[in-house]
């Protein structure tokens, strides 16, 4: 095919449940491309000789090479190819921001639509689990090293892998009764369905990764005492500490962090209660403070819960959003409504200590601040009261300084963030890497696996030496 | 893991249990005043309990609860050679151990079990220990025994007379803080049990400008501060009860706000139990309201 009839192909939407229908229940929202649309989507790449859309991928997949097998019908050929460099390809094919990474750099999109890297990444996945044509990659023979990991979250399962395939002996230590991190916790069924994380962490374990549930490092084994048994420990432990507006009747029921939110929907599964026995408030009348993905997931779990009302509150206005894109639409489309240019200043309480409202002020934008964004101001005696009975706070996560405080000599930043090396994950501590959101701050599924990948090589090198 | 080794029915109105559980790693660690996370099964939800007892050598923790819903009642009809799915800790920050002279232990009901193991710590630090334990009736009080062996002095109260003295732990507390008022050798009050209970033991220390430590019980969700579920007030600050506690100042905490977030979900609480009874009943595990027997 010429490169001129190939870009005459459209991008290939992917179907995917109705919005009326999806808004209340909790199955995945797009259905994935069959074989013949995928070989069709694959069919728009021109297999560019420099390709830029490497270059925007943060662990750099070979996409022109991928995208080269579907076309080809060697989906599950595929599949392999993009595990040459990305553990979790059905996650990542999900949850990554592409237009800003990946795709954002694709040539196609200079003129049209660029090419769908995602949704191809999730069909090769998806095809090979599906078939059952995941097999065991080249394990080194085994070194009788040791490796702790800390934190079952992308960072730490990436790392897992890739130093198992090295030939060390790995153990990871989760916090939670089940692996997978914000994956499992945070982010909904509806977005990434559970089955796949498992199939994920089933995979490792075949490999022969060792994986401790229910293992708070720090108040069991701490850093040092892993220390004292493992030749080296990775970690991970994100950036699970939810931070509040610290605005009066934030500790009124039915205010929740997104965090607690998620959790009792997601790992608790709260929404299948009472077959389930956690439970959770569901409200009719649903304020998620905030702006970004986390909003958006809380938002959309509201109306799945049986919310008449899931408005989002922000301050700014929604060109300024950080979501992704794509999830802003999927909520608007689903009933979210939008509260913009607003900011609580006041959670507003009844007799019994119940949400019963939230105090805004309007906002206006001003001068650009540091982040290059709009600040945006209170206009004056604008308060208004938007009623609701459950506020969702989702401004934002830190760290949690569970193990940096129970590990003495780990330099930290003055947020609480773990040093450690952007190229290797060195902490000040030897032997100590860490990476992902607990170094970065909340960031993204694909640049925690990134981390833990950078931090696996140095790792093997430290156990060379050692 | 975590199997059941032993069980022993404390009282059956209100129903109290002790159980003791395998879990070498969590004993070896666990300090007084920390606590445990379990989930029983797969539609579970994660409780948390206080560590009662640990036996080193057996690598066995003991707990000691009350069945108030669901959860509680589950956990209670597991019997010994069985497994509780996930148990978790040791969590929250220990007691913090010192000699501190005199310490005035007051326990109320369930909060006997949580007393004990601070009271075995606190004798080891060389304090002098005096515990008063009450309980609404005689058949609620156990382990006085354990108690009278570690403690100095132990006062023991039922509110209905029927063992003891009759009255509240308070009125205990009230005369023993007087009578040292001009020693002041009691220089730390803690007090663990009902929340009802512990906002009175520290109204009535506070007169008496004693330090009082108080154990709190919000509901929680991750035990590990990640939630902010168990988030309490304290001296006008928030705090995360899991993490930053279980114990703090008794003189500084909002209790009725922590009264108030305790009942988040009491609909949801009764209809758990509700279909838990009719599954009992029926026996069929359907959940149907249709017995064996009918
Ligand atoms: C609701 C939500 C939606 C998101 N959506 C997206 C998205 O669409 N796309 C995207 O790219 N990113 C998204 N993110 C961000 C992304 O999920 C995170 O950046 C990523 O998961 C970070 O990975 P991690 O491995 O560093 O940590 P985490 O995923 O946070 O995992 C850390 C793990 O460590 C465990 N742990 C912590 N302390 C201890 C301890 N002391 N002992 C043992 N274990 C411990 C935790 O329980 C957890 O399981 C979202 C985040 C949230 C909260
Ligand atoms: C640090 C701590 C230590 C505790 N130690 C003990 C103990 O040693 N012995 C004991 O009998 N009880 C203890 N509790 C209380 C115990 O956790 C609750 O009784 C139990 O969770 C009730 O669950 P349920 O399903 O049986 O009852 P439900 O019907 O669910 O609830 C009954 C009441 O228990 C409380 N509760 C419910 N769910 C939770 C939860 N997930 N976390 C905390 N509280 C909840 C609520 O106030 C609720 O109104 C402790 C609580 C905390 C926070
Ligand atoms: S991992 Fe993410 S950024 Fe990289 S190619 Fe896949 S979807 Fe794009
Ligand atoms: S830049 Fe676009 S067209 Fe070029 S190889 Fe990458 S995906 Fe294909
Ligand atoms: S229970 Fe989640 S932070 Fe304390």
């Amino acid at each position: 095919m010429s490169a001129d009839k190939k870009q005459k192909i459209p991008r290939q939407p992917m179907p995917e449940q109705e919005p009326k229908v999806r808004a209340r229940n909790f199955d995945e929202v797009p259905f994935g491309y069959s074989p013949e649309t995928a070989m069709l989507e694959a069919s728009r790449c021109l297999q560019c000789k420099k390709p830029k859309c490497v270059e925007g991928c943060p662990v750099n997949v070979k996409i022109p090479e991928f995208i080269g097998l579907i076309a080809e019908g060697d989906f599950v050929g595929a599949a392999r190819k993009l595990k040459e460099t990305n553990a979790l390809p059905a996650v990542c094919g999900r949850v990554c921001p592409q237009e800003t990474q990946c795709e954002a750099k694709c040539v196609v999109g200079k003129k049209g639509e660029p090419v769908a890297i995602g949704r191809l990444e999730r069909f090769a996945a998806d095809y090979e689990r599906d078939h059952d044509a995941v097999t065991k990659p080249a394990m080194a023979p085994s070194t009788g090293k040791k490796v702790a990991i800390v934190g079952s979250g992308p960072a730490g399962l990436t790392c897992a892998g890739d130093l198992i395939k090295l030939g060390h002996e790995v153990t990871v230590f989760e916090a939670l009764h089940k692996p997978g991190g914000v994956l499992v916790y945070g982010i909904p069924e509806f977005r990434l369905p559970k089955a796949i994380v498992q199939a994920e962490v089933d995979y490792l374990k075949s490999l022969g990764v060792k994986v401790e549930l229910d293992f708070v490092v720090g108040m069991l084994d701490t850093v040092d005492e892993l220390l004292a048994k493992y030749d080296a420990v990775f970690i991970g432990t994100g950036a699970g500490l939810p931070v509040f507006m610290n605005i009066p009747g934030e500790n009124l029921n039915g205010v929740y962090s997104a965090n607690e939110y998620l959790t009792r929907s997601n790992l608790m599964k709260a929404y299948l209660f009472p077959e389930y026995d956690t439970p959770i408030v569901k409200g009719k009348k649903v304020a998620v403070f905030g702006g970004g993905n986390v909003a958006m997931d809380a938002s959309r779990t509201a109306l799945r819960l049986g919310a008449e009302h899931s408005y989002i509150v922000y301050r700014r206005s929604e060109a300024e959003m950080p979501a992704r894109n794509e999830e802003i639409h999927h909520a608007v489309e689903e009933g979210v409504e939008l509260v913009l240019l607003a900011n609580p200043v006041r959670i507003v309480g009844n007799d019994e200590g119940w949400v019963s409202g939230v105090e805004c002020v309007r906002m206006e934008l001003g001068e650009p601040d540091e982040s290059g964004r709009r600040r945006p101001v209170p206009v004056e005696g604008s308060e208004f009261i938007l009623e609701v009975d459950t506020v969702v706070v989702a401004i934002g996560n830190g760290p949690n300084p569970l193990v940096p405080n129970t590990t003495p000599g780990l330099e930290l930043t003055r947020w609480g963030n773990i040093k450690a090396d952007e190229e290797t994950g060195q902490t000040s501590r030897e032997g100590v890497f860490a990476g992902g959101d607990i170094v970065t701050g909340a960031a993204t599924v694909i640049m925690a696996m990134g981390a833990g990948k950078k931090a696996a090589v140095a790792i093997h090198e430290y156990l060379q030496d050692k | 893991m975590n199997r059941i080794v032993a069980k022993e029915e404390f009282s059956r109105d209100p129903a109290v249990y002790m159980m003791q559980i395998e879990a070498p790693l969590i004993a070896k660690k666990a300090r007084g005043g920390q606590f445990i996370v379990l989930r029983i099964n797969e539609q579970g939800e994660r409780i948390p309990l206080t560590i009662a007892d640990t036996d080193l050598e057996k690598g066995l923790v003991t707990i000691v609860f009350q069945v108030v819903g669901k959860s509680t009642a589950a956990l209670g009809q597991l019997e010994v050679g069985e497994e509780i799915l996930d148990f978790i800790g040791p969590l929250g920050k220990p007691t913090h151990m010192d000699n501190y002279g005199t310490v005035l232990c007051v326990a109320g009901g369930i909060g006997i079990a949580p007393v004990h193991n601070i009271v075995r710590e606190l004798k080891k630090h060389g304090n002098k220990v005096i515990t008063i334990m009450g309980a609404r009736t005689k058949e609620l009080l156990f382990w006085e025994d354990k108690m009278r062996a570690l403690s100095d002095e132990v006062y023991v109260t039922t509110d209905d007379g029927s063992y003891g003295r009759h009255g509240l732990v308070t009125a205990v507390e009230q005369e023993l803080l007087e009578k040292d008022r001009d020693q002041g050798d009691i220089n730390l009050v803690i007090g663990i049990g009902p929340p009802i209970m512990m906002k009175f033991v520290a109204k009535t220390s506070e007169p008496f400008g004693v330090k009082t430590l108080v154990s709190l019980n919000p509901i929680m969700v991750d035990a590990t501060g990640m939630c902010g579920a168990c988030r309490v007030t304290v001296g006008g600050k928030t705090r995360f009860v899991c993490v930053d506690g279980p114990e703090f100042d008794g003189h500084q905490v909002d209790f009725d706000e922590l009264f108030t977030r305790q009942r988040i979900y009491p609909e949801q609480e009764k209809l758990s139990m509700e279909l838990f009874r009719q599954q009992q009943a029926c026996g069929c595990g359907c959940g149907c309201d249709q017995g064996e027997a009918s």
